[in-house]
């Protein structure tokens, strides 16, 4: 088996976690935001999961787990709150959501 | 009672003498228009006649043996001198609530009780309609107790006390009729002009306590005395600005322009300060000061010219007066002027009983004016008038008493205080036969003024349509036949009073030798001249064809000089042109504040950084997602810069 050098796994995890961002930020559709949050999400888990496996230590496996059931928790809510936001505004924009504006 | 008992009940009497009306005033002010007319005025009454009992009391105590009763209140609080400062005897002095009583306080307090009395009993029948009564009369209570402790006081802090609520009591007097703009304008400026007598007397104060370290009026008179030498420098500063209290509320020249325009107030208020409190306090002040002034002869010099030219001054503006009030407020003016010119040539013990006389004469004058006025439906003007001497009798016999007084007609009470004032000022070192001119030629203008005032408002034909309508209160009645009767006989004080003054003034036994025989007869004689002067000078007036055949001509002179006069001698636009008009021409300029636009500067700045702050919040979460990535990177950099640069070295 070769191992895979771990500069090649955060270059990995580093491009997905910048693709999610870049989504976060350039879409206008609440669905996408948070579907490039997972995007992000699982970018930090391949890190920390790449990190477990070059260090010979479990902690980066539990890591992950709890980003997984964060995730989880994230996209009930999320979903939530999207249904409430069609229902409110009939549109996902998410710029619609600016009432706080100064 | 025991002898032992007598004198401490003494000093308790006089400790609660000022307080009868401070009881009076809140009472009257706590419970205000629930109370009756007849409850208030029998309240503000009752409180000034314990006062005068109190007073005749503790004056009946005073003696050969006793000249001087006081009373220790309380300590009111304690001075001391910075370090560093001139320090003579002691470093802290400490100011106390104490009551003096020598015959200069007696002969005040009790013209300040007795005529306040008397005005009190008028001003409670002459008010009676007034919705605002009870107001009125704790007003006038208030004038009284601030008044009393000025008198009172044994020390100059407890004085100044008294003086600041005597101008409070006149600002609140003067302007009691609100409503109207021309009263609130009175009593604004009567408050300001007198603000800047005071503003003297404080500074006064504040040297004198540098210099001496101390504040209690006997004491500085004696450490004065044991300091300076006559002519010193500081003691002719100090006593220039305690001039210059006096002057501002005694209304002499140049600070007398507030006293005509106080005749807004109601008429016994008018009485009240002219007669029995305010104005007198000036002359109350240089008397109290005898010692301190005595150390600085070209002040008294000073004092006896300012009184000359003042009384000069309103002797002539009162000639052209046509309203009844205003000649007898030039006429205090003048008056007072005479005191002033006799403490200015150091006749303080006739300075003084003038101050009596005139008390007694120009609040009869005064209520008696305010019963006629009352009588036509206050009008006010003397070329609206003539006639009364038929319609009126009561008050015009009344009338013409106090006019006798005022022009010192020999018998009259008036005669004996100012004959005693002219007598002394031909060999006076301080004064001298130009001012002895000035006198008789006051005295002269004196009596043509109270003739045209006599001839225009009590004979002739009437020039008014309306009904009389003489009030019948017997108070009134009761107070100015009262004031009338003290007015006739008060030149029989005059032994007492130069007996208990003598004690107050030690240096007031003048021998005058060197006059020449004719200075009395002289000064007997010129009120008559100005009579016969008058009855021919304004025979019109006192006709009754010229008047009925031109009814309509029957006017105010309106030449330039009678205008000039009415006016005042024209001090108010003097006045107008020299501060009030650059005043206003600076603010004008100033309008946008340049020091407020470089505090704004502040308010700016913080509102330019609320406007950047603000536009960062845009509501919109992807741009501030945005932006924390943004930081995140930036610290990320900066932090690897770091690692870097650290490694490398």
């Amino acid at each position: 088996m070769i191992a895979i050098p771990l500069s090649h796994i955060l270059i990995l995890a580093s491009t997905l976690f910048v693709i999610g961002f870049v989504g976060v930020i350039t879409r206008k559709n609440t669905l996408f935001i948070l579907m490039s949050l997972e995007v992000m999400l699982n970018a930090v888990g391949v890190a920390f999961i790449g990190a477990g496996s070059a260090w010979q230590q479990a902690d980066g496996q539990v890591m992950f787990i709890l980003i997984l059931t964060l995730a989880a928790a994230e996209v009930a809510l999320g979903l939530a709150l999207l249904i409430q936001m069609q229902r409110r505004f009939k549109s996902l924009d998410i710029d619609l959501l600016s009432k706080l504006k100064g | 009672m025991t002898d032992n008992m007598l004198p401490l009940m003494t000093e308790t009497v006089l400790a609660f003498l000022p307080f009868y009306p401070l009881i009076s005033f809140v009472l009257l002010i706590l419970l205000g228009k629930r109370l009756s007319w007849r409850l208030a005025a029998s309240l503000s009454i009752a409180a000034m006649v314990l006062s005068a009992l109190s007073s005749l009391f503790v004056i009946s105590q005073l003696s050969v043996d006793i000249p001087v009763i006081t009373s220790h209140l309380w300590t009111w609080f304690t001075l001391s001198l910075a370090e560093g400062a001139n320090q003579t005897n002691q470093s802290a002095a400490s100011i106390n609530i104490n009551f003096y009583l020598d015959g200069l306080s007696a002969v005040m307090i009790s013209v300040v009780t007795g005529v306040g009395l008397l005005i009190h009993i008028f001003a409670a029948a002459y008010m009676k309609a007034d919705e605002n009564f009870s107001r009125f009369m704790a007003y006038m209570n208030l004038f009284i107790v601030a008044m009393l402790i000025l008198v009172l006081a044994d020390n100059l802090v407890l004085l100044y006390l008294g003086w600041e609520g005597v101008g409070l009591c006149s600002f609140l007097l003067i302007g009691f009729w609100y409503q109207e703009k021309a009263n609130v304008l009175a009593a604004r400026k009567a408050f300001i002009v007198t603000r800047i007598g005071d503003t003297a007397l404080a500074i006064g104060l504040f040297i004198l306590f540098k210099e001496l370290g101390q504040l209690t009026i006997v004491d500085i008179t004696q450490n004065a005395q044991l300091l300076w030498v006559a002519g010193d420098d500081k003691a002719y500063w100090i006593t220039l600005l305690l001039l210059g209290g006096a002057v501002g509320k005694s209304a002499q020249l140049p600070l007398q322009t507030w006293l005509p325009d106080a005749m807004a107030g109601p008429t016994p208020v008018s009485a009240l300060i002219h007669a029995a409190t305010m104005v007198t306090a000036g002359v109350y002040l240089i008397a109290r000061m005898n010692g301190l002034f005595l150390l600085a002869p070209e002040v008294m010099n000073y004092v006896a010219w300012l009184g000359a030219a003042t009384l000069l001054l309103a002797g002539i503006a009162a000639l052209a007066q046509s309203d009844i009030k205003r000649v007898l407020a030039y006429s205090t003016m003048s008056q007072i002027g005479y005191m002033m010119l006799s403490l200015g040539a150091g006749a303080f013990s006739a300075g003084v009983f003038h101050l009596m006389t005139h008390a007694f004469f120009k609040a009869l004058l005064f209520l008696t004016a305010g019963a006629i006025i009352v009588a036509l439906h206050h009008q006010q003007s003397l070329f609206k008038m003539g006639g009364l001497l038929k319609r009126l009798p009561f008050e015009t016999a009344l009338f013409a008493v106090g006019l006798v007084c005022l022009m010192a007609l020999p018998g009259s009470s008036g005669f004996f205080s100012k004959e005693a004032i002219i007598a002394q000022l031909w060999s006076s070192d301080t004064a001298g036969p130009l001012l002895w001119y000035c006198a008789i030629f006051g005295a002269l203008l004196t009596s043509i003024y109270s003739c045209r005032l006599f001839f225009l408002a009590f004979m002739g034909e009437s020039r008014f349509e309306q009904n009389l309508q003489p009030s019948s209160s017997k108070l009134l009645k009761f107070s100015l036949i009262a004031l009338a009767v003290l007015s006739l006989i008060g030149g029989v004080f005059a032994n007492i009073i130069e007996m208990s003054l003598a004690e107050v003034f030690p240096l007031d036994t003048r021998i005058v030798e060197s006059d020449p025989y004719w200075l009395h007869s002289v000064a007997i004689a010129t009120p008559f001249v100005g009579i016969i002067f008058s009855w021919f000078y304004f025979a019109s007036y006192r006709s009754k064809e010229s008047a009925a055949s031109n009814k309509n001509t029957f006017i105010a002179s309106s030449s330039g000089i009678a205008t000039f006069c009415r006016q005042g001698l024209a001090f108010d636009s003097f006045y107008h042109w020299l501060l009030v008009k650059p005043y206003c021409y600076l603010a004008q300029l100033n309008r946008r504040d340049v020091f407020d636009q470089l505090l704004m500067l502040n308010a700016w700045y913080v509102g330019l950084c609320h406007d950047v702050l603000k536009s960062s919040q845009t509501g919109k979460l992807r741009w501030y997602a945005a932006a924390i990535g943004l930081a995140t990177f930036l610290l990320l950099l900066v932090l690897s810069v770091d690692v870097i640069s650290t490694e490398a070295s």
